[in-house]
């Protein structure tokens, strides 16, 4: 793993935080063409929102694949930071798939997409026994067109806090 | 609870008739396998009610019988606006000529008897060029709100003797029931007549069901549901609607139950740590055994009709294929070698093939190929063709078709296994996921 990519990767996530919505579909192209300037609000950095928003809760990935592009290990990288910092709160990655698939084998994909986020963010130092993986397969889509567009941002693991103290 | 009784020959004219079923060169033969045929025409006029009571069910009957072997695709209904005599007699004889003069190559008559709850139907087939009976004339009886039932045995008879094959007509469809947009769709389990009568629901929509198959008998179903939060294995009694949960619920996902031909193993799907393998369970004793220990994905399992091996898909060779291994596991064959994708495999109930769906260059398919994997057919093509379903005699398929775009949704539809007779099967939402019954007793 590069430490250079890493840290381009850190900076576009961080560049993106300024933006309002679909930082995430960005991010998933590498986080090209990132407005940055203005103000994002003044989000606790230790509130979910800001790990939604901020930080980024979801990594995107290819059709049929569960690999983890630099731009998603990016937020991963960030959400792990998170999760160390707030130490309160575990988290269930849900894996998703986009309707493209059977129904059985994208329940598999989707776990095996929730299972790598997982990994990595034990990589990075979040303990295990903090995250759960579940997978929707395609049952559960955030976007209802029949496009790459839509399926881009269907095939994901998003990181959901749960049983936060402060939160 | 719908019950039948007794199914009873018909006293001296059942005898008379057997010579006519023994007769092998008659007319009245629909070979399914040959290609193009032209549907055999026939009539079926209202049966004759013999109490007060059974007029309401001698008319109703009548239709459900043309229904069941016209939607079949290979039989025409001669509508009762040509019929030039009426039967009014069950016993009556019947006028050949008045048949023949309307080309109905088969003719069905019936009666119909109430007595408190109890409906008795007797029918009888008519070879009419042949002048003949069609086979032995039979006698049903049951309640009453089981009309429809002894419809479709009446109609499974006449498609048995026409064909030379089984019937499929008394038989049910479990299946997902759809409501609400893609993003936020609810489904709850339904089971139905095969022809789309008599919903009823298992379930509510509070938690995502998946997948239901009968057992064996069609007692019981499998299926998977979330709602313990996590995909878990469920098994409900059809009759008594009771349910229990086969799998733990300790945070790993099971899916993809299927019975065994002897109604107490399963085999289904186990995701640990993203590695999904399959694993087979007692489910009397919950004792489980792995099969497969693979880094790769295996799922959507189907027995052998005689329980000795199972057909799965798997992603090892790096893409959705087709594999055969035995009931017990150990080396599994790859059967599918075409392009694109292959998944959801199900074994026929006759053992001789197995039916599949199809993804290649965007296009889903529903296909059958036999157990080796030659001689592989696509029945259908669309943007979204998923999960074949066997009808009991193993002619038929059923299956999931969703529409594209935001507004899309999923209906159920059936094809012969000729590719030919393609149609929507009438549910009252959107459905998914459907899996067959075996015939009913």
């Amino acid at each position: 793993m590069s430490g250079l990519k890493l840290a381009v990767a850190a900076v576009a996530v961080l560049g993106l935080a300024a933006c309002s919505n679909n930082r995430w579909d960005d991010t998933a192209n590498g986080g090209a063409g990132a407005g940055a300037g203005l103000g994002a609000g003044a989000l606790d950095p230790a509130s979910p929102a800001y790990f939604q928003q901020t930080i980024g809760d979801r990594v995107l990935f290819a059709v049929d694949q569960s690999t983890l592009s630099p731009a998603a290990q990016g937020i991963l990288q960030g959400q792990a930071r998170w999760l160390t910092q707030n130490a309160d709160y575990v988290v269930t990655i849900e894996g998703h798939a986009d309707e493209q698939g059977t129904r059985e084998y994208n329940l598999a994909l989707g776990a095996r997409r929730a299972n790598a986020a997982r990994e990595y963010l034990i990589s990075q130092g979040v303990a295990g026994h903090r995250m759960k993986v579940v997978s929707y397969g395609k049952e559960r889509p955030l976007e209802i067109c029949s496009e790459e567009a839509c399926y881009a941002k269907n095939r994901r693991a998003v990181t959901v806090l749960a049983g936060g103290l402060t939160g | 609870m719908r019950k039948i009784l007794a199914a009873l020959l018909i006293g001296a004219a059942a005898a008379a008739g057997a010579g006519a079923a023994m007769a092998q060169d008659g007319p009245l033969r629909i070979e399914i396998d040959q290609g193009v045929i032209e549907p055999l025409p026939y009539a079926v006029p209202d049966f004759v009610p013999e109490t007060p009571a059974a007029s309401e069910y001698a008319a109703q009957i009548a239709r459900v019988i043309a229904a069941d072997l016209s939607g079949t695709g290979l039989f025409r209904e001669v509508p009762a606006s040509a019929h030039i005599s009426k039967v009014t007699g069950f016993d009556s004889p019947v006028k050949y000529a008045d048949w023949k003069a309307v080309n109905a190559q088969a003719l069905i008559t019936g009666a119909v008897s109430v007595n408190g709850n109890q409906l008795t139907v007797r029918f009888r087939g008519h070879d009419v060029f042949a002048e003949k009976e069609l086979g032995t004339g039979l006698q049903f009886t049951g309640t009453t709100d089981g009309w429809r039932r002894m419809a479709h045995k009446v109609a499974d008879a006449i498609y048995s003797r026409i064909t030379g094959e089984s019937g499929y007509f008394d038989s049910r469809v479990v299946y997902v029931s759809e409501s609400g947009p893609k993003n936020d769709r609810r489904k709850r389990l339904a089971v139905m007549d095969y022809d789309g009568a008599n919903v009823q629901y298992l379930t509510n929509s509070a938690s995502i069901v998946l997948a239901p198959r009968f057992s064996p008998t069609g007692d019981r179903v499998l299926y998977t549901s979330y709602e313990s939060g996590f995909p878990q294995i469920h098994v409900l009694d059809v009759g008594q609607v009771q349910r229990k949960v086969l799998s733990s619920g300790d945070g790993t996902m099971s899916f993809a139950p299927r019975f065994a031909p002897d109604g107490r193993t399963i085999v289904y799907s186990q995701t640990q740590g993203g590695n999904t393998d399959l694993f087979s369970m007692d489910i009397n004793t919950g004792a489980k055994t792995r099969l497969t220990s693979a880094p790769s994905i295996e799922t959507a399992p189907s027995f052998s009709p005689d329980g000795s091996q199972i057909v799965f898909e798997s992603d090892r060779s790096g893409s959705q294929q087709l594999y055969v291994m035995p009931a017990g596991g150990g080396e599994a064959r790859r059967i599918s070698f075409g392009q694109g994708r292959y998944g959801t495999p199900v074994w026929s109930p006759r053992g001789d093939m197995i039916a599949f769906t199809k993804q290649n260059k965007g296009r889903f398919h529903i296909g059958v190929m036999r157990t080796d994997g030659s001689e592989e057919r696509l029945l259908t093509a669309s943007f979204l063709d998923e999960g074949p379903t066997w009808a009991p005699n193993g002619r038929v398929i059923m299956f999931t078709r969703e529409s594209q775009g935001s507004a899309g949704r999923a209906l159920l539809y059936s094809v012969d296994i000729t590719g030919r007779n393609l149609k929507p099967v009438k549910t009252p939402d959107g459905a998914s996921d459907p899996a067959w019954s075996p015939l009913q007793n």
